[in-house]
């Protein structure tokens, strides 16, 4: 096997070959460079331009359609309200993993004193999560999470049930104006480590095209939209 | 450049492209079709120095062949204001391939633009270019309608068969449950791939004789062999014809692959 | 899967004659079109949409070197590491070499169909390491020892029952009174079996449906979650994808991803789309701590400079299957590729040379329903043409092809000959047929014969009976 250096030289030669172009071809660099800092938008769809309670119902419904279970809570204490109870629906024991989101900590958790909360990653035992999502995509029911100790990946992944909280400002219409949130809270051309973009609980229809939950994700998924 | 319609009182010239199937097998489906560009307003002529269109060469890899047809045919039909074929995948080589076949050659390239913007299906230049709206003809059956995959997806024509057939008196149009599902005839791959393409024929059959109609009609005779084939081989009761057939009230020939009358 | 022609034909004999694999394919191939359709009416913006990913495509794949220059810098910032590999065996040793640098007894694997073009699998587990598929589809086609027959839906060509006999075989701690009678069940057991994998996964690979230059992100798309779960939890996370998949920003992801779920399974989205950038960061709590990417040549590059360019704007959505009457009436595996259907058609003769693959392109009515779906504008049956034309050119249809196609345009050119000629045949067949009509047995017939009547010709040409007809005055 030859050294990285040559095989990387080898391929991107070929490529130049191919295209007829050279290395130094200075317009093309540029017209890169340009592209890659306007980042330009193509075609939104339409839906993605309706506003207020019209782009939250899109929201609710495309979720809804995916399989996930929507609730609107005007109320912080409300919300603690529907974790509770959406443990019980799920036949869970009252207790959830969660990280260091300074958001989800300041909800009013003495409202359910009886849920035993965890933080970090999640482990293998744990049935229960609950996450906050950076921004959401009206368009298609999507929210983005983004990895690091306030809400770690695995919380997305491991659980059975996972609760996403959203708060209704932060839910826009379109991928594009969610990318545009992400860039402002996380820097230009560069991401963390993981953005999920979630838009239903685990599924599969690989037998027999049967739609099965839980395929290796949670089986549930619960959003909370708060205000 | 499209040359404009011959100024004449007598209206524009067509150039019949009869094709290669039509010639050998079945005749009556190009008279149909000089009734109907007649009764439309235009005349017809059949320039003797036509064989074949080329597709067999084209579509098994034969490039130079498939060239030195397709120069032979622009020579032979660049004269006319219109070339028209009573057939979907025919139309389709002239307006879509030729000019792709003939653009390296400096001889031919324009040349080949020009007839390719002329050349037509049949239905679809009676209905668009000639204004024919209805025709003069009776046919008393349910009729099913196939499309052929030229016509549907190289020509867009769709409408035009349907809106002349609704002009047919007598004639009722019950649709294919898979209209856009090919036949599997595909030219030399019916007899290439065998086996496969009955698989895709049966399905097609079966939508036939699940739409309970009487005859079914469409605007490519190799379909309309491949499907004839197939339904008597299985001794289904449905007769096949092709479009113009009936649309020039030219019923009395046996249908396809059927036995003749006895007079 | 065997080289040579005679293959395809019986593979595909045998596919036929398969009466669960055609049900399946019935239901199958009407799911999908059926979904599809309706998620294009769902969208009005779907064909604009398809006009600006062929754009993106097309401006990527022009100035392919320098994204890929500046997709390694951004992955190399975010302390990733990219490794170019220009054929399938360089990129089986890299990641060899990244396994056993790991450490790896185990590794865990999203689904990909590049590291199949590679035959990955079979070279980790020649080293001794345990490979594990985790996509539900990608799982069951492991323990048969099968290629997955579609791109998409791997099993589709298998029913419960099938799948539960394989469960019971493989499983050896499954009991034996568990129901696994619905796929609910099929799908808890494999999860259970699957998780205890993820867990103890020392390396996770996965592929990549796109790979964005702007952040030197890697993105994948499931329903089932298995991706995420093996890119993030074991201690590396190898990405294995082909140089074309990239991108320049995350807006053309935004357009291609509008395309994918809907064109592919007619779902709006997939469940999951994961963009990942990179190991784990400081005060990142899980993540791998070594993230790699291996860049896959084989043959894009080649493809770059000649007629199949526009085969690198495929994103692997496998509409052209689901639409295909070949594909729909023989199923994936006859085509003896990775990679079936239309796009098979033309991929396959470029890795495994027109020789090894001629039925691929050729087995094709060219119906051009493909074309039709293709979001990315791919025009298919030309390509399948253009590798007829290399077919062609080296010799390669059977002696009777190439002869009857000789006298065919030897008489097509010459009108004479041609008149006269087919004249005397239909005369021939006609008086044959009778008053039957047509002919169930004719000499050098028999590929139609066999299963088809031919249509008697009606007894002279057309030209000859309309010269006697103008010289009778009556046309």
């Amino acid at each position: 096997m030859s050294a990285p250096e040559e095989t990387r030289a080898a391929v991107l030669d070929r490529i130049r070959a191919a295209l007829g172009v050279a290395s130094l071809d200075h317009a093309r660099r540029t017209a890169v460079v340009r592209r890659l800092e306007r980042h330009p938008r193509g075609t939104i769809p339409s839906r993605a331009t309706r506003r207020g309670e019209e782009r939250v119902a899109l929201l609710t419904d495309m979720l809804t359609k995916q399989g996930a279970d929507v609730s609107r809570v005007p109320t912080q204490k409300e919300a603690v309200g529907a974790i509770a109870s959406y443990l019980g629906t799920c036949n869970l024991p009252p207790r959830l993993r969660m990280g260091a989101d300074r958001v989800l900590a300041a909800l009013p958790w003495r409202e359910a004193w009886d849920i035993e909360r965890s933080f970090g990653r999640a482990e293998p035992g744990d049935r229960a999560s609950l996450s906050r999502a950076v921004v959401a995509a009206a368009e298609t029911g999507t929210l983005f999470l983004v990895s690091g100790t306030d809400n770690p990946t695995t919380l997305n992944f491991l659980p059975e049930a996972h609760t996403i909280l959203i708060a209704a400002s932060d839910i826009v219409g379109s991928y594009e104006e969610a990318w545009d949130r992400v860039r402002a809270i996380y820097g230009q051309g560069t991401l963390p480590r993981t953005v999920n973009l979630i838009s239903g609980p685990s599924r599969t229809a690989d037998i027999e095209q049967t739609i099965v939950r839980g395929a290796h994700g949670p089986s549930r998924l619960l959003v909370l939209i708060l205000g | 450049m499209t040359s404009t319609p011959a100024a004449s009182k007598q209206g524009p010239l067509v150039g019949l492209f009869v094709t290669c199937l039509v010639d050998l097998f079945r005749p009556s489906v190009a008279f149909a079709a000089i009734k109907l560009i007649e009764a439309g307003g235009a005349r017809v002529e059949v320039p003797r120095a036509q064989t074949c269109c080329g597709q067999p060469a084209y579509n098994s890899g034969d490039r130079q062949d498939a060239i030195a047809i397709a120069r032979q045919v622009v020579e032979t039909f660049e004269r006319f204001d219109y070339v028209v074929a009573p057939s979907g995948s025919c139309a389709g080589m002239l307006r879509l391939h030729y000019p792709r076949l003939l653009a390296e050659d400096p001889n031919f390239a324009e040349r080949a633009s020009a007839l390719a913007a002329k050349s037509f299906e049949l239905t679809s230049f009676l209905v668009g270019v000639l204004g024919l709206t209805k025709v003069d003809a009776a046919y008393e059956e349910n009729v099913t309608y196939h499309d052929s995959c030229s016509s549907l997806r190289e020509l867009h024509v769709r409408e035009a068969p349907r809106r002349l057939l609704a002009s047919v008196e007598g004639l009722s149009l019950v649709e294919l449950g898979e209209s856009e599902m090919c036949c599997g005839f595909g030219g030399a791959f019916s007899v290439k791939y065998p086996d496969i393409s009955t698989a895709i024929l049966d399905a097609k059959v079966r939508d036939i004789i699940g739409t309970g109609a009487s005859t079914v009609l469409a605007g490519d005779l190799g379909c309309l062999m491949h499907i004839a084939g197939r339904l008597v081989r299985e001794r289904a009761d449905v007769e096949v014809r092709h479009v113009a057939e009936v649309l020039a009230g030219m019923t009395e020939d046996p249908a396809i692959a059927a036995p003749r009358q006895k007079r | 899967m065997g080289n040579g022609r005679q293959d395809f034909k019986t593979d595909a004999a045998h596919a036929l004659a398969d009466t669960a694999l055609q049900k399946a394919l019935q239901n199958v191939k009407r799911g999908f079109v059926v979904k599809r359709e309706a998620a294009r009416a769902k969208l009005p913006e779907f064909d604009t949409l398809r006009e600006d990913a062929r754009a993106i495509k097309d401006h990527t794949l022009s100035h392919l070197d320098l994204y890929l220059e500046t997709y390694e810098r951004k992955v190399a910032e975010s302390g990733g590491s990219v490794h170019y590999a220009p054929t399938a065996a360089d990129a089986r040793a890299i990641i060899l070499k990244l396994c056993q640098e790991a450490g790896a007894k185990l590794v865990t694997k999203g689904k990909s169909m590049v590291s199949e073009e590679i035959g990955l699998n079979a070279h980790l587990q020649a080293a001794k390491i345990e490979v594990v598929e985790t996509d539900l589809g990608e799982y069951i086609v492991q323990l048969r020892g099968e290629r997955p027959s579609h791109i998409i839906a791997p099993v589709i060509h298998l029913n419960k029952e099938t799948i539960e006999a394989d469960f019971r075989r493989a499983h050896h701690r499954l009991p034996r009174e568990r129901r696994l009678d619905q796929a609910q069940y099929l799908v808890a057991e494999a999860r259970k079996v699957l998780r205890e994998k993820f867990l103890a996964a020392d390396v996770g690979i996965t592929g990549a449906n796109l790979l964005i230059a702007e952040t030197g992100s890697s993105v994948i798309v499931t329903n089932e979650g298995n991706g995420d779960l093996t890119s993030t939890l074991p201690r590396t996370h190898i990405v294995i994808a082909s140089i074309e998949k990239i991108v320049p920003t995350l807006e053309d992801a935004a357009i291609i991803l509008r395309l994918l779920a809907r064109s592919a399974t007619g779902q709006e989205i997939t469940t999951y789309t994961t963009f990942a950038t990179g190991p784990r960061r400081d005060r990142d709590p899980d993540g791998p701590s070594a993230y790699h990417v291996v860049l896959l040549d084989n043959g894009r590059s080649e493809m770059l400079g000649n007629e199949f360019a526009d085969m690198l704007r495929c994103i692997r959505c496998g509409a052209c299957l689901n639409h295909c009457p070949v594909y729909g009436a023989i199923g994936g595996h006859a085509y003896g590729s990775v990679y079936p259907g239309p796009m098979g058609a033309v991929l396959t003769p470029q890795l495994q040379g027109i020789d090894r693959a001629r039925d691929l392109p050729n087995a094709s009515s060219f119906c051009g329903r493909c074309e039709a779906v293709c979001p990315m504008d791919i025009p298919l049956p030309d390509m399948m043409r253009t590798w007829r034309e290399r077919d062609f050119a080296r010799g390669n249809p059977p002696f009777s092809e190439r002869l009857f196609l000789k006298m065919w345009a030897y008489a097509a050119k010459r009108p004479l000959v041609y008149h006269a000629l087919a004249n005397a045949i239909v005369l021939f067949m006609a008086r044959r047929a009778g008053a039957r009509g047509r002919l169930s047995r004719l000499p050098l017939a028999k590929a139609w014969t066999g299963t088809r009547d031919l249509p008697a010709p009606q007894g002279r040409t057309f030209h000859s009976l309309y010269t006697r007809a103008r010289r009778r005055g009556r046309v």
